[in-house]
């Protein structure tokens, strides 16, 4: 280390910068990758299911797979609206 | 039966044909006989930078539809008796390749060659998913830039599902990482994402690193594979690359800035 890192050191550099956007990005990508092929269809007819019911919107069913292990977890999440 | 080696990265121009034509060769200077394969159809280039551009009469696609034999459209090269090249069709789309006809192809190669290396096009369309399809080894090529390194996963999330030795559970494609194009000094500088920052997010084993190189143009100008270079960084550390492919270990070179009496008083 020398006099010059002293001062370089106060901003980030955009080595790291470009690191942290990747590490985010490529994150989100395998989970995407790790659905099933099925898993728009199967989120587009849930919310149809639903919807025979009660009125919500397009982001009310909330589809996720999980990896536990040897275990696949499917995570659903309906938001019924407000009585 | 030869081992088929896909070379790919998903984005292009990050030298995934400037890898083949180095590799396969380096293959070939080591004793194996090798055939090298143009994935590109209709942006063939791979015969640019081999050098045997005017000496391609049938190509790939004629062999796949059974114009020429594979005999006729392999292209023996001249510095070396153990190495061929297939070219790409230029004139055809991409549709002229079939997944039935690419692994008749790469059957008749595998009896003939102990390596055959699969020049992918760039993308992740057919082409490429044929490259990779009958994959024992993939050797994915990366720049220490953000696009690349995005794209470089993506295609690693394909080679876990979408080849043949994925779909039948019978063992994986073995992935190595070259980083290309590395620059030590604006890596120092952070500028540039360092070796370690790609490996971490992409977490495959480091076959090699090639250095930024002037000798890497020059040597596509003359349809000479760099590694024949062999005063310069480039083609050495594709030699390195090489050996360490074939179980030798060799220590990383030209990773680290060369620095000077300043640099080293002052830091940085």
């Amino acid at each position: 280390m020398g006099i010059l890192s002293f001062f370089r050191s106060s901003s980030k550099s955009s080595a790291s910068v470009a690191k942290e956007r990747l590490q985010i990005v490529v994150a989100h990508q395998r989970r995407e990758n790790q659905r099933p092929d099925y898993f728009l269809s199967l989120q587009r007819d849930l919310l149809e299911v639903v919807r025979r019911y009660v009125t919500v919107s397009d982001d009310a069913v909330k589809v996720e797979v999980d990896h536990q292990g040897d275990c696949d977890i499917l995570e659903l999440n309906i938001v019924l609206p407000d009585r | 039966m030869a081992r088929i080696i896909v070379v790919t990265s998903g984005k292009g121009g990050v030298g995934k044909t400037t890898t083949s034509a180095a590799f396969g060769t380096g293959l070939a200077l080591r004793g194996f006989k090798t055939a090298i394969v143009d994935f590109d159809v209709g942006l063939r280039n791979l015969d640019l930078i081999m050098g045997c551009e005017r000496r391609v009469v049938y190509d790939f696609v004629n062999v796949i539809q059974g114009e020429a034999t594979i005999g006729q459209a392999l292209i023996r090269d001249k510095r070396l008796p153990n190495l061929a090249v297939l070219a790409a069709s230029q004139t055809r789309d991409k549709d002229a390749l079939t997944q039935e006809g690419v692994g008749r192809v790469l059957d008749d190669l595998s009896r003939e060659f102990d390596y055959v290396l699969c020049d992918s096009p760039a993308g992740i369309e057919k082409g490429a998913h044929l490259a990779m399809y009958f994959a024992d080894d993939a050797i994915v090529v990366t720049n220490p830039e953000v696009s690349s390194v995005r794209d470089s996963d993506r295609v690693l999330g394909l080679l876990a599902s979408k080849t043949r030795h994925a779909e039948r559970q019978d063992g994986k494609v073995n992935e190595h990482l070259i980083i290309t194009r590395y620059a030590p000094k604006r890596v120092s500088k952070g500028e540039m994402l360092s070796l370690q920052d790609v490996q971490d997010i992409l977490s495959i084993p480091l076959l090699g690193v090639i250095p930024e190189s002037p000798t890497v143009l020059q040597c596509s100008n003359a349809g000479t594979p760099v590694i024949l270079e062999d005063k310069s960084e480039a083609g050495q550390a594709y030699g390195d690359t090489v050996a360490r492919y074939l179980g030798e270990s060799r220590p990383l070179r030209f990773v680290e800035e060369e620095k000077g009496f300043l640099r080293r008083l002052f830091g940085g």
